[in-house]
């Protein structure tokens, strides 16, 4: 049995000790199925992220989810309108936790300059978001920054932080209801 | 490539026509613009494209114009007209006040329209009538105003995140 990066593990005769939470965390860390929510310029610079000179495979984000059921990580890329913000919450209700947000661009974030009645002035309005990458649109290089710190995020969050209150509470703030399990 | 149509001879035609209904006719950049009285509007553009000598047949657009301070004529309802035979393009506008601001549909004439009219209706409330369909394309359903009027604000009054103070004014 050999090393799983940044967790401690002690390896015996037959056996390795580890801490259960940190290998699950790890493990979704290094394999989480990304959904590209792509709606404008930011979606272009999302797909050279994704091309071979970025390459986001490197990351365990070999396969791109477009089945929200599927996937942990809802990439929000590009200008969101009043009238599609239905769709993107309908998008982020289907995902199963765990899951996370990663808003990229100025767009996403805040509106950006589209400060006017048909856009929604960032998606944090509507769902709640884990990073948020600034730049109009940003480089490939700062998506995948916003990228690891997701993977900090996901390398750090307790099993049980799902099931608290304070989660449950930020969800219902955002009129989300979670499913009894 | 030359127009086989000028701008004078198709003015003069329409004229000839339709005499009282056809209020003024201009050439800005060499476009002929012609304005029509509004219940004439649908008899002028079937008369186009039914008249074989000009063969104005095809419905490059329709949009509509907002002019909160002409009394009675708040707004223009535009629509570009071109003949790909004859290479000839023109532009006719008919103004229609803000309290019934009405028309004619000509989705019967260009199934094309369809959208156009709807799209027309969407951002400045113009009613078409005889639209088969004529809701909402672009907003969101539930939007109870008609934004392009120039009677709001741009920005959303309800929103307190880029209030003046964050930006020290």
């Amino acid at each position: 049995m050999g090393k799983i990066e940044d967790v401690d593990v002690i390896n015996g005769e037959g056996f390795q000790l580890s801490n259960l939470e940190k290998v699950v965390a790890s493990a979704r860390a290094n394999s989480m199925w990304p959904l590209p929510f792509a709606t404008s310029c930011c979606g272009i610079e999302y797909m050279a992220t994704m091309g071979s000179n970025y390459d986001l495979a490197r990351f365990g984000m070999e396969r791109m989810s477009f089945s929200p059921r599927q996937a942990d990580l809802l990439i929000v890329a590009g200008t969101i309108s009043k009238k599609l913000g239905p769709i993107l919450k309908q998008v982020y209700e289907q995902m199963s936790e765990p899951k996370w947000v990663l808003a990229v661009g100025a767009c996403a974030s805040s509106g950006g300059i589209f400060d006017t009645y048909s856009v929604l002035q960032g998606i944090d309005r509507i769902i709640p978001v884990d990073v948020y990458v600034p730049g109009c649109p940003p480089r490939p290089e700062q998506i995948i920054d916003g990228i690891m710190k997701i993977h900090e995020l996901v390398k750090h969050e307790s099993l049980r932080r799902r099931d608290s209150e304070e989660y449950k509470a930020m969800l219902h703030s955002y009129n989300i209801e979670i499913d009894a399990k | 490539m030359q127009s086989k149509l000028s701008n004078t001879a198709v003015s003069d035609a329409l004229k000839a026509k339709f005499g009282e209904a056809i209020l003024s006719s201009e050439t800005p950049y060499d476009f002929l613009t012609v304005e029509v009285e509004p219940t004439k509007m649908h008899a002028v553009i079937t008369w186009l494209k039914q008249e074989e000598s000009l063969d104005i047949s095809f419905l490059t657009n329709i949009g509509g114009v907002h002019y909160p301070d002409q009394a009675e004529r708040e707004f223009a309802i535009v629509y570009h007209l071109q003949s790909m035979i004859n290479n000839f393009r023109i532009r006719l506008k008919a103004y229609v006040p803000l309290q019934n601001p009405e028309i004619d549909s000509i989705v019967d004439l260009y199934a094309g329209a369809n959208w156009m009219e709807r799209e027309t209706f969407d951002f400045y409330g113009i009613l078409f009538k005889g639209h088969p369909n004529l809701i909402r394309i672009l907003n969101e359903d539930s939007m109870d105003y008609h934004p392009m009027r120039k009677e709001y604000h741009l920005e959303d009054a309800t929103r307190e995140d880029k209030d003046d103070r964050f930006f020290g004014r």
